[in-house]
């Protein structure tokens, strides 16, 4: 046992003096204050010099633009938009546009990552030379020219809408999208929603049980009968009292194009496909790095204690692979996101199409739109990574490392 | 991005240039001994590369002449093929001396920009290419219809006015180039694809079969197309207007690409100012007294340009309508040289 002499505790001032100086002490902290005050006299002068020379060639600056009316229509909006909107609600209509694309975009490229890169593993000779396939294939290829492949494949494979394919009369696949009845809430709707978050709670609960009992006592109870009763039943039962919860309301073909419904238009899709296709192949190879970096051992060492492949590497391999997989899987992430810009290309509404384009187009405030657009980008993406970092930080917690 | 690097540079120069409205555009341009002229990303009859990549087209004339009145040559010119949305910010980033890519004179774009109109080379309005098939007479028929434009344009507003004006639904699909939209239009993901009229005219050839498609009577808007230049250079401004009057006073004195050298020996007052021999109006435009002679000879004068390019000499064979001189019934007029 060794014991360490106990440090003097630093006096107050010492320790501020060493907090902003350094070991400099006091001088360090002076020349600290005159650099930053420098920089932000450097930065103030470029700002008010832009704005002279902006407004002695008389270039329109300033952010007092975002309150005009916009004046244009926009094919694609998650909130409700018109052309007598100001530009404010523009900037909104294409980040949420932005957004969707790029969280869907992330969800499927994830799914199909792993898929992939299990596949490439598989002792499946057939499966793993598909999946090495795909994954040279689509990395190899400039994302812009999958995005067109998509977008003109999808097209010229679907019919106009006087011709479109019909399921069961309510859902229509044209060239103008996928048409589905759009539902409309009834007084039903409340109570319904409210039987579902109570099945759902009760449903985890006694999934937290079951998994107690597993650990504390051995006691293995199956419990998905259970669970399948609560969620369907409840619901079900609710609604059988009160009503309905939804109706739908059918779309119909009226003169050009269906009206009525909600529609998923193919400019979405073929984003969303090219974006997560293309992403995945990346992701694919680091799951695969970070599964190959799992000793294999672990393995065995799984099999032998009668744990299935698949337990094995749900339970023992994954949650050590993640800790590689994380940093990079997060730069594919990022990319998705950036990558979801060049949508301008085959007319997805999103930031860059409608504000950094049409906005800019109808404004010519240059500088305030591409700085507005660069920031909510560098935010997204911020954001995007504390998330993954905070994730990456319990799983440390977790793996005790 | 060619966009982002263009707000860059326009962004620096704001920033850290003294004196940004730089007033030399004349003197920087003989500099460099060439023109840097914006124009469209391949418009048939107003700017498009022929099979050798030779520019060609209306606005491309007018640069053309502009470097003949400079250079005496109509080759000194670095065309910048531009979309719809970066075209302004390429001008203002001093990337171009002179914007002639079927640009629509409006109030605002006059007056927030930092950049002037000069002239108009084309008076246009905004029409709607449908396919024959769909058997539509008339744009208030279009109803529910989707729609293809390209974004960053006057098109999008005007869409938006009119079909809310007729109590008409719409959907809008908006398209980062010219080519991208009319592609859109062709593989059947929009009934209408629309632009200026002249447009229509232009993409239409480019279709795979132009006789399927027609376009509609209605022109919903008011679309005068000129160049631009920027703020702050008044010699420069009078040069790009000048040179655009110059080719239509030709036009109206019967001067032509073929007979300039023999007319340029007349003796009557207006031919000796047009012509330098009497006054000095090219110097003091800041080019030499044989201007005018130089445009001619070098792209024709409005009327032949116009021929050659849009009208009945060309695929396009777009009649002059508005575009022919006052005195014979069109709008075309420019004040006289004198």
């Amino acid at each position: 046992m060794s014991i360490e002499p106990r440090r003097p505790p630093p006096q107050f001032v010492a320790r501020l003096r060493r907090a902003l100086g350094g070991r400099a002490g006091w001088n360090g902290f002076v020349f600290q204050i005159l650099f930053v005050a420098a920089l932000v006299w450097i930065g103030y002068e470029i700002v008010a010099n832009a704005r002279a020379n902006l407004e002695s060639q008389r270039i329109a600056s300033g952010f007092g633009f975002l309150r005009n009316n916009a004046g244009f229509d926009v094919s694609m909006t998650l909130i409700p938009y018109s052309g007598s909107d100001p530009y404010t609600r523009v900037f909104l209509v294409g980040l949420l546009n932005t957004l969707l694309v790029s969280i869907l975009g992330i969800f499927f490229a994830t799914v199909i990552g792993f898929m992939v890169a299990l596949g490439r593993l598989s002792p499946n000779w057939l499966l793993s030379r598909i999946s090495g396939a795909y994954v040279e294939l689509i990395r190899n290829l400039p994302l812009l020219f999958q995005i067109l492949f998509w977008y003109l494949a999808v097209l010229a494979a679907l019919p106009n809408p006087r011709q479109s394919i019909s399921l069961f009369g309510v859902f229509f696949l044209s060239n103008r999208g996928f048409i589905v009845p759009k539902p409309i809430g009834n007084p039903g709707l409340e109570p319904f929603a409210l039987a579902l978050v109570v099945a759902i709670v009760a449903a985890l609960l006694l999934h937290r049980y079951a998994r107690r009992q597993l650990f504390e006592s051995g006691r293995l109870i199956t419990i998905w009968p259970y669970m399948a009763g609560l969620l369907i039943g409840l619901p079900l039962l609710t609604s059988l009292l009160t009503g309905a919860p939804v109706t739908f309301e059918i779309p119909e073909l009226k003169g050009f194009n269906f009206s009525g419904g909600s529609r998923l238009i193919p400019e979405l899709v073929a984003l969303l496909v090219a974006l997560s296709t293309y992403t995945a192949a990346f992701i694919a190879e680091i799951v695969r790095a970070g599964i190959q970096s799992v000793h294999t051992g672990q393995m065995e060492a799984g099999s032998s204690l009668g744990l299935s492949r698949g337990s094995t590497l749900r339970l023992i391999v994954m949650p050590q692979a993640l800790r590689v997989i994380l940093p990079p899987l997060t730069s594919q992430y990022l990319n998705v996101t950036k990558n979801s810009s060049l949508a301008v290309a085959i007319g997805y509404p999103d930031l860059v199409s409608v504000f950094a384009g049409t906005a800019l187009g109808q404004t010519g405030q240059a500088i305030e739109i591409i700085a507005m657009t660069m920031a909510v980008y560098l935010l997204i993406s911020l954001v995007t990574s504390a998330i993954m970092n905070f994730y990456g930080w319990r799983l440390g917690r977790s793996l005790g490392a | 991005m060619k966009r982002v690097s263009l707000v860059f540079t326009l962004a620096v120069a704001a920033a850290f240039s003294i004196q940004a409205a730089s007033a030399q555009t004349l003197k920087t341009v003989k500099d460099r001994g060439m023109l840097s002229c914006g124009v469209s990303q391949g418009l048939p009859g107003f700017s498009t590369p022929d099979d050798k990549g030779n520019w060609t087209g209306l606005d491309v004339d007018i640069c053309r002449a502009l470097a003949a009145a400079i250079f005496d040559d109509p080759t000194k010119v670095k065309f910048v093929p531009l979309s719809a949305k970066d075209r302004f910010t390429a001008l203002q980033s001093g990337e171009i001396d002179v914007l002639s890519r079927n640009t629509t004179w409006t109030l605002s774009r006059d007056t927030s920009l930092g950049a002037n109109f000069t002239g108009v080379t084309y008076y246009d309005g905004q029409g709607f290419l449908v396919k024959k098939s769909l058997k539509v007479n008339s744009a208030l028929e279009l109803n529910s219809a989707s729609v293809c434009v390209q974004t960053g344009t006057t098109t999008e507003q005007n869409l938006a006015d009119y079909f809310k004006s007729n109590n008409m639904k719409y959907e809008v699909i908006a398209f980062g180039s010219n080519d991208e939209a009319v592609k859109a239009y062709e593989s059947g993901r929009c009934d209408v694809f629309t632009t200026d009229v002249s447009g229509l005219y232009a993409d239409r050839l480019k279709l795979a079969n132009p006789a399927d498609h027609a376009v509609l009577p209605e022109v919903i808007s008011k679309e005068p197309l000129g160049p631009m230049v920027r703020h702050g250079d008044d010699q420069w401004f009078d040069l790009v207007k000048w040179t655009l009057f110059a080719m239509v006073d030709a036009e109206e004195l019967g001067i032509t690409q073929k007979n300039a050298d023999e007319m340029a020996k007349s003796d009557k007052p207006e031919f000796k100012r047009v012509f330098g021999s009497d006054g000095n109006f090219g110097e003091s435009l800041g080019v030499t007294k044989d201007w005018v002679s130089r445009i001619i000879k070098a792209v024709g004068n409005y009327g032949e340009s116009f021929d050659r390019n849009v009208g009945a000499g060309s695929k396009l064979g777009i009649a002059r309508g508005l575009n022919q001189l006052w005195n014979k019934g069109g709008i075309q007029y420019a004040p006289p040289i004198r």
